[in-house]
């Protein structure tokens, strides 16, 4: 995909903004405004991730069953539904980071672009490197602005002029303009929105090919998730993104591809599981969804 | 209903608490809390005031009895028979040197092990846990014991290297090599996992994570660990008398070749002469080792409160 020059990533800032700006929209509303901010080109078929019969499991005991979708590349992809059904579980299986769990097990095949992410020759490591991640609580390093950024291409040994590489990641990250003139200043010191956002910028300092956000708005005020929704908008032509939130109309109002989740329960109430409910067009889980509880969560009804 | 069904009873039991509670906080605390808390803040008071005391109590003798003899030829004269002329310069190049052998061989082994206590080893397995164990309890064990084990083992012994500073180095090494693990592994643990999690989604190996992001965090509580460490070391006697720091030397100590003799022990072996003389220059080493260390933990403070992180 080519890179949008400075001039069209403004203007399309500026629409994005325009879009999701205001914090008091409806359902429906949301719909539409997504509509709006979606490419006239049509979104793109061609498959990121394929999940086939993903289950995962933490001491034996599954967390998520038999999950099967696929995530399509330049769509924003969300995953919704209530507490305890896994989105998280799931999303972290994306990028491997549960294999830092000794506990966690998982069974079924994820394809990343047609190949075995969890494949004998994959390492996980390189897998990082192209799979991002933004977490929900705003982590950046104990460190200056600057290094936060710069650890990322330091660390995979990204050749070029590192002050244009920071320069341009907090561009993309819609951070710039706030923090140019204080690169040295402890990131500890911006706002927990400025955070997300660095953390975002961050991510996408060494050039992935895919982001994934667990809940990147659970902990910011409404004004700073409108900004970093309005990023997610203009990342989507240069990222695949798939997003755990548990805000409905943030999903309504961003994704072009929603799947449901909910807990389901054995018979003695003892264990708990998510499973997938529905997974099709944001627009037609939000309106028509084929599943009646999907209806009922999305509606309000029940979650 | 009759008064004695049990919801009414809870009803006008939950009434009865609640205009109870509301009662102590409007009204103010009984007489009788109010002399319970004063006695018990006297008390309080009274036990920190005596052991301040007593440390007062010692330095004060200390500065008074070593007051006369307080000065800079201390720093420069070597040990001698004449009480009048003697000074402390063997013994404090020899503990300086034991100190700059102890912290190059704590830094790396203190650091390591915690880091792979706290970040590689699977808790689970029984062998790490034993070592945990095992490191919480050798940080109690009695210095003396260490004396012998370099007496035995360091100076004599497998590795025998003789009565030199470098054995004494690694025999205090090993004495206070817990204190630095245990300081290390909080620093260590205080990094919150999320730091981690930042780093490795990245695409940062662990190791990198653990060297560009844990370490730097945790750096200011492995610095304090460490200077507290050697503040211990600095001011062992005991260990030191049995790997042989000698009780009398006039010539400048070799790290790896000659005899030596240490600040601590120094003062003990001047304390136990008959002469009065003597016991003078014994509280002014007392005083010029107390300026020494709190000079370290001092530092070591400064340092914390410098660079620590807040989460």
């Amino acid at each position: 995909m080519e890179r949008m020059t400075e001039e069209q990533r403004r203007t399309e800032g500026a629409r994005a903004r325009t879009a999701g700006g205001d914090d008091k929209r409806g359902l429906s509303q949301g719909i539409a405004v997504a509509e709006q901010a979606r490419p006239s080109k049509g979104l793109s078929r061609e498959k990121v991730f394929e999940l086939e019969d993903v289950s995962v499991k933490y001491d034996g005991k599954p967390a998520v069953q038999e999950i099967s979708f696929d995530v399509f590349k330049h769509n924003i992809t969300a995953l919704i539904g209530p507490s305890g059904c896994g989105k998280s579980t799931l999303i972290r299986c994306f990028n491997r980071m549960n294999d830092l769990i000794p506990s966690a097990t998982i069974e079924g095949r994820i394809l990343y672009h047609g190949e075995d992410l969890y494949g004998p020759n994959v390492d996980p490591v390189q897998a990082r490197k192209l799979i991002g991640m933004v977490f929900q609580k705003p982590n950046p390093f104990p460190k200056s602005i600057y290094d936060n950024i710069a650890f990322g291409p330091r660390t995979i040994g990204m050749k070029g002029n590192m002050d244009e590489i920071v320069e341009r990641a907090l561009r993309r990250g819609a951070l710039w303009e706030e923090v140019k003139d204080r690169l040295g200043d402890n990131a500890y010191g911006l706002s927990g929105g400025q955070q997300q956002r660095l953390c975002i910028a961050r991510c996408v300092a060494v050039e992935p090919d895919t982001i994934l956000m667990d809940e990147p708005c659970s902990a910011l005020d409404p004004i700073s998730t409108g900004k970093i929704e309005d990023l997610m908008l203009q990342l989507k032509d240069e990222y695949s993104i798939v997003i755990v939130t548990h805000n409905m109309q943030q999903a309504a109002r961003i994704s072009d591809m929603t799947a449901f989740l909910i807990v389901e329960l054995d018979a003695d109430e003892q264990n708990r599981w998510g499973r997938i409910v529905e997974y099709d067009d944001t627009e037609k889980i939000f309106t028509n969804p084929s599943d009646q509880r999907t209806e009922d969560y999305v509606t309000g009804k029940v979650g | 209903m009759s008064p004695e069904d049990p919801r009414t009873e809870r009803a006008r039991l939950a009434a009865a608490g609640a205009r109870a509670t509301t009662a102590a906080v409007v009204g103010g605390q009984p007489r009788k809390d109010v002399v319970r808390n004063t006695v018990f803040a006297v008390l309080l008071f009274a036990a920190i005031l005596l052991a301040l005391a007593g440390l007062a109590a010692l330095l004060i003798q200390a500065f008074v009895k070593g007051g006369p003899r307080l000065g800079f030829d201390l720093f420069t004269e070597s040990g001698s028979s004449d009480p009048t002329i003697a000074g402390f310069k063997q013994a404090i190049l020899g503990s300086l040197m034991i100190i700059a052998g102890v912290i190059v061989l704590i830094v790396p082994l203190g650091v390591g092990a915690a880091v792979y206590l706290e970040e590689y080893a699977n808790k689970e397995r029984w062998w790490n846990r034993l070592i945990e164990l095992n490191i919480q309890n050798l940080a109690a064990v009695p210095s003396i014991i260490y004396g012998i084990l370099g007496l035995g083992f360091i100076v004599g012994g497998p590795v025998d290297l003789g009565e030199i500073p470098a054995a004494a180095s690694l025999t205090l090494a090993l004495l206070v090599l817990p204190i630095v693990i245990i300081a290390a592994r909080e620093a260590i643990r205080a990094v919150p996992p999320s730091i981690r999690e930042g780093s490795l989604a990245l695409g940062a190996t662990k190791w990198q994570t653990i060297r560009r992001q844990v370490l730097p965090a945790s750096i200011a509580g492995i610095a304090t660990g460490v200077i507290l460490a050697v503040s211990r070391a600095f001011g062992e006697a005991a260990p030191l008398l049995l790997v042989g720091a000698a009780v009398f030397v006039t010539f400048d100590p070799q790290f790896f070749t000659e005899g030596y003799t240490a600040l601590p022990v120094q003062i003990f072996q001047y304390a136990t002469r008959p002469q009065e003389e003597f016991r003078i220059l014994s509280a002014a080493g007392i005083v010029v080792l107390l300026v020494l260390l709190l000079a370290m933990n001092s530092f070591a403070i400064w340092l914390r409160n410098r660079y620590e992180q807040k989460w």
